[in-house]
């Protein structure tokens, strides 16, 4: 059976810079995985290469077995990944539902089933009774769960978050990781990018671990936590933190 | 044969670093300020006409007319962006458009009040006389312009790059919010950019104006102009405005001779399109909107 | 830009649009001959107005030669009808298909490498000045000297687009409903949602499938379709057209300043906005005229824009709706200014 994703030997070049250094790895159709690392450790451009805003510099990434590396970033949401974005980029104008309805024109154009399917994603992620609100009155633990609905409106099979626990306080973290565990179990594939390392020990069920661009260790987050060169770079210094 | 090439040649040069000038100073506005000088037609109409005055009323010669017009627009410019531009510069473009056509239909209205629509003429003796280099005759008003241009430009490099306030302009034109955060006086260099800006437009007027009879309708006229060059240079920068300018000189020389002198902005124009085709940020352009 | 949320248009919106047509429509039939004239004038550069403000307050992109498509559009119309005696209702087809062809073009030839904001803007008169010195050159379409319409004779025809004053007044303010309509419609559409959203946040919108690069070329070239009509119907009001008049830098000014002092985006603004700019404009002139100053009109018209600018930063139809919920609603302009400041 093919994998949901697979790179293969991806790197990332900024000018001398060597952000993402011959990462390889496989996503399977469900659960939640963590892509895990300090800051500068190449996450989020990783994450940029998955969703087609940069193209690798070498390597190829594939979806569902095809190539998607190089696609531009609307080609691949329409294949199926979704993403959010670490700094939440709601579109002010709008109320809430209308900024989840974009996600779900990317599948229809009927504006009743674009916004049926918002308010499913709204209800998915809790925000349901909000979804005539404006942007401007929502809180920060909302605004992330409004990336992620926009997100899921467009029907993905693989959903991309990047660090949408930063910032949040635990209580708020735990409802976020209980939304996800939920999704999950609908069936979503589910790549996070966090650097809160007790969040991601809860949550998911696989980590990557990135170091200086390349992936240092992979596996449960019990492996994960007794992995020594992850310890001694990293995980010491966090869990301490 | 050979002669009327160099001539043209000649001609379209001199008229380049004039158009160079006009259009260095649009582009020293935007590098810094990243706002377009809609008005700038109506400044260089502004010099044209203090060109004008100086000759016609006083007998004031064409190059001391051009520095104080200069001076003159320098003022101008540097109260219009204290008063006026510096609130908008943050505002989208469509709002700065607007206000600076208000400005350049302000300036255009008080010139035509105070000297009626008809186009005044120059009076200087030098758009009649010319001086023989080798083979090649170049008129002497456009000679007189072209070196007087050209030392504005080295002026004005010179300054930019060697004087403690040319750097300040320099680094704000780089990086607005790190000049802010280093403490630049960003008030006094916006101010002083668009001073710069509205001299070099209001110079250059005064210095062609006995090739131009002074007319308040020529405003769109230069604006377009000035346009033209700085696209085709890339908007933002120096030696883009003089390639720019150089090269609407040229083809606005050659158009004359080898088509009709009416053709001549039809050419400019047909060169800008190819220039966005192929280059649309134009020879220099800078990366960011 | 503007912070609108008019999601649905209410039915008292609708009424209110309605009886606003219904009383423009009995000045038709009692007003001077000046005014009517005026009026005519006002609602085909509000008709032009709207298609200019789809494309900056949907689709984010600024034009500042949109009497490039005016021209095309009156052009078409004036030399199909006077060349080939065919009716203005093919011009207006054919200026449509040509204007939204150019407008593509221009679109993908700037979007391909990225090019936006005032890059784009200052491409779109470039292009507009270069066919205006194209067309004063170019015998066939009369250069220079322009192309007459035969002057009006026999009864008004709607199918030859030909009539009197009167007739054009309602033709214009049929179309400044057709307008009115079509940005309502637009904006309830998926195009009016994507186009906002890729308007806001390109990057972020092509996070979500929105295929931007596409639908700005689809932005650009509907505009310029929606302009061209505008053209035609121009040409035919003034019963000519010459390159300086109809693609010139003046048209395109005319044609924004009436959205952006209205209040950009909003199905109201252009209407409102150009019902003051152009009369003033006129009224201006008036008075220079009279004063024989000629050069007042320009101070003053020039000194109204800059004040309109200043003190309106989101135009007359905004600044009377938050007026008017400050009188009827205290709660809720409290919360439009609270957003006021934020932004």
């Amino acid at each position: 059976m093919t994998d949901l994703l697979e790179l293969d030997g991806v790197s990332r070049r900024f000018g001398g810079l060597l952000a993402v250094d011959n990462v390889s790895f496989r996503l399977k159709g469900e659960g939640i995985t963590a892509l895990v690392g300090p800051n500068g450790a190449g996450k989020t451009t990783c994450f940029n290469l998955i969703a087609g805003a940069l193209p690798p510099t070498q390597g190829s990434i594939r979806f569902g077995g095809e190539i998607i590396s190089g696609f531009p970033a609307e080609d691949i949401c329409r294949l199926g990944i979704g993403r959010t974005f670490q700094v939440v980029r709601p579109m002010r104008d709008m109320t809430v539902l209308e900024n989840v309805m974009i996600g779900a024109f990317s599948w229809t154009r009927k504006v009743s089933e674009a916004r049926d399917a918002a308010r499913e994603a709204l209800d998915m992620v809790g925000l349901g009774p909000k979804a005539e609100a404006g942007i401007s009155r929502l809180t920060l633990p909302d605004r992330k769960m409004l990336e992620t609905a926009k997100a899921l409106s467009t029907r993905p099979r693989l959903l991309l978050l990047d660090e949408v626990m930063a910032g949040l306080r635990p209580p708020e973290a735990a409802a976020v990781v209980a939304v996800l565990r939920r999704l999950a179990e609908r069936g979503l594939s589910i790549l996070l990018v966090e650097h809160v390392m007790r969040i991601v020990m809860e949550a998911a069920e696989h980590v990557i671990v990135l170091h200086h661009g390349a992936k240092i260790a992979e596996g449960t987050p019990r492996y994960i936590v007794s992995h020594p060169e992850v310890v001694a770079g990293y995980l010491g210094e966090a869990f301490r933190a | 044969m050979l002669t009327l090439w160099g001539n043209v040649l000649a001609s379209g040069i001199l008229m380049g670093l004039v158009y160079g000038i006009i259009a260095l100073g649009l582009t020293i506005i935007f590098g810094v300020i990243r706002i377009v000088n809609f008005a700038h037609g109506a400044m260089v109409v502004f010099g044209l006409y203090v060109g004008y005055c100086a000759g016609a009323w006083w007998g004031i010669p064409t190059i001391v007319a051009a520095v104080g017009a200069g001076a003159l627009l320098f003022v101008f410019g540097y109260g219009l962006e204290t008063l006026v531009v510096k609130r908008f510069v943050t505002r989208p473009h469509h709002i700065q458009f607007i206000l600076f056509i208000g400005i350049s239909l302000v300036l255009s209205g008080a010139q035509l009040i105070a000297f009626g629509p008809d186009p005044r003429p120059s009076v200087s003796h030098l758009s009649f006389e010319t001086i023989a280099v080798g083979p090649i005759r170049l008129d002497l008003a456009r000679l007189q312009a072209a070196t007087v241009a050209a030392v504005m430009i080295l002026a004005l490099a010179g300054f930019l790059k060697y004087s403690t306030f040319g750097r300040f302009i320099r680094a704000a034109a780089d990086n607005r919010l790190g000049g802010l955060m280093v403490g630049l006086p960003i008030p006094k260099i916006y101010a002083t950019t668009f001073g710069i800006g509205a001299a070099c437009a209001g110079g250059a007027g005064a210095l062609i104006s006995p090739l131009f009879d002074a007319q308040p309708f020529l405003a769109v006229d230069f604006t377009l102009l000035a346009f033209v060059t700085v696209i085709v240079g890339g908007l933002g920068s120096f030696v883009g405005a003089l390639v720019g300018g150089l090269t609407i000189g040229l083809t606005e020389a050659f158009a004359a001779l080898l088509f009709a002198p009416s053709l001549k902005s039809a050419l400019s124009y047909g060169l800008l399109m190819i220039v966005l085709i192929v280059r649309p940020r134009g020879f220099f352009g800078a990366k960011e909107t | 830009m503007q912070k609108k949320r008019d999601a649905l248009p209410d039915r008292g919106a609708v009424l209110g649009c309605l009886a606003a047509f219904a009383v423009l429509a009995m000045l038709g039939g009692v007003l001077n001959p000046y005014l009517i004239s005026l009026l005519t004038i006002v609602f085909l550069f509000t008709f032009i107005g709207q298609s200019w403000s789809i494309m900056l307050g949907l689709g984010g992109q600024l034009s500042i030669g949109h009497a490039l498509f005016v021209g095309i559009g009156a052009y078409s119309v004036a030399v199909l009808n006077i060349r080939y005696g065919l009716s203005p209702w093919f011009g207006l087809v054919v200026g449509m298909a040509l204007a939204a062809t150019i407008g593509a073009t221009l679109a993908w030839l700037s979007f391909r490498f990225e090019v936006r904001g005032i890059y784009f803007a200052l491409l779109t008169i470039a292009a507009a000045e270069f066919s205006r010195v194209v067309f004063s050159g170019w015998e066939f379409v009369g250069g220079m000297q322009g192309l007459f319409f035969p002057a009006q004779s026999g009864p008004n025809s709607f199918w030859m687009l030909r009539g009197d004053a009167r007739f054009y007044y309602f033709v214009s303010l049929a179309a400044v409903l057709l307008g009115v309509s079509a940005t309502a419609l637009i904006r309830l559409s998926f195009l009016g949602y994507v186009w906002r959203a890729m308007r806001d946040d390109e990057d972020a919108s092509r996070a979500l499938g929105v295929r931007t690069f596409l639908h700005k070329i689809l932005v650009v070239s509907f505009s310029g379709a929606w302009a061209a009509i505008g053209g035609g119907l121009l040409a035919l009001v003034q019963g000519s057209v010459f390159p300086d008049s109809i693609m010139g830098m003046g048209i395109s000014v005319d044609i924004l300043v009436g959205p952006i002092v209205g209040g950009l985006g909003t199905a109201f603004g252009p209407l409102i906005g150009t019902l003051i700019t152009l009369p003033l404009d006129h009224l201006a002139s008036a008075i220079g005229n009279k004063f024989g100053i000629p050069g007042l009109n320009n101070v003053g018209y020039g000194l109204a824009l800059i004040a309109a600018v200043w003190l309106l930063p989101d135009g007359i139809w905004p600044a009377i709706v938050n007026s008017a919920k400050s009188i009827t609603r205290l709660s809720w302009f409290g919360n439009l200014q609270m957003e006021q400041v934020k932004k």
